[in-house]
């Protein structure tokens, strides 16, 4: 399932249209995340408010959509672009990689909920398309 | 035995209250909330099932099919059954289980890929009233509402 030139399109449009948002969109994903997911909690041990909207999941849910971002900008070789953070996943944080499909769920909840008229069908299945082959690119590494 | 809190009852019935059934499936342009086209769209594998159902061929196919949308409707009924019957979604869900296993013969992560979908839609609707809150305990039925589908699966 691999993206066409459609989708990198697709994507990189509404890239466009969402990108001044990202730090919101950020922030409500890992939100909701952490609330209707809360095994994923076990991440986050080490900071003080887990709480949707908190200081440390705003702060995160920037550093994510700035990965993300990155990532947009490197849609022609997601593999190749993202060897570094696919190493600090795999090496460092050690996140499983069941969790990456789960937050890119939730950012394409976020998604829907700010953007109901942008988030077309044609935009939400290349953006699933996107996150996943974001996620495989994130696991290259693990093993 | 699935528990469920007080709040999270609440907060399920308030969903299906506020649910037009039609609007949710209806082809519209312009809100793109339609259920089973995002489905079919998003998940193109999942038109194997609807080899009946006439012209699929693309998205303003599947979006003025009458079948498609009268198929949503049905589906969102089907929910009903397990709100009304939240304690025993189990059993409220044997015979439907039965029919997608032995009759309509879907493999049952269809269930999940739907209810994604519809999470999702329901948040396109919604907008910020679908809080995180609100998602868990729609996602938790809609987990529940899965595993009874899949249970008579042999």
């Amino acid at each position: 399932m691999s993206l066409t030139a459609k989708d990198k399109n697709t994507v990189k449009t509404f890239w466009g249209k969402i990108s001044g948002k990202a730090e919101d969109i950020g922030c409500d994903a890992l939100s909701r995340m952490l609330v209707v997911y809360p095994q994923t909690k076990t991440y986050f041990s080490h900071w003080k408010d887990l709480s949707p909207g908190s200081a440390p999941v705003r702060k995160h849910g920037k550093t994510v959509m700035t990965g993300i971002g990155e990532a947009v900008g490197k849609i022609d070789d997601l593999v190749g672009g993202l060897i570094t953070l696919s190493e600090l996943h795999a090496f460092q944080l050690r996140v499983d990689p069941a969790n990456f499909k789960i937050l890119s769920h939730n950012i394409l909840v976020v998604l829907a909920g700010m953007f109901p008229n942008d988030f077309t069908p044609e935009v939400h299945v290349s953006m699933d398309k996107f996150l996943s082959a974001l996620a495989l690119a994130l696991s290259e590494k693990y093993r | 035995m699935v528990e469920w809190t007080d709040q999270e009852r609440t907060l399920i019935a308030n969903i299906f209250a506020n649910l037009d059934y039609e609007d949710i499936v209806k082809p519209d342009v312009s809100c793109h909330h339609s259920l089973c086209l995002r489905c079919l769209i998003v998940y193109p594998w999942t038109q194997r099932y609807f080899g009946g159902f006439g012209n699929l061929y693309n998205a303003d196919a599947i979006m003025n099919n009458p079948m498609i949308s009268a198929h949503g409707v049905k589906i969102l009924h089907g929910l009903d059954r397990a709100v009304k019957n939240m304690d025993d979604i189990k059993n409220a869900y044997a015979t439907l289980s039965e029919l997608h296993s032995e009759k309509l013969h879907v493999d049952p992560d269809n269930f999940r890929l739907l209810s994604d979908c519809l999470s999702i839609v329901i948040a396109s609707k919604m907008g910020y009233d679908f809080t995180p809150d609100l998602q868990a305990a729609w996602q938790k039925f809609l987990t529940v509402v899965v595993f009874a589908l899949g249970r008579q699966y042999h």
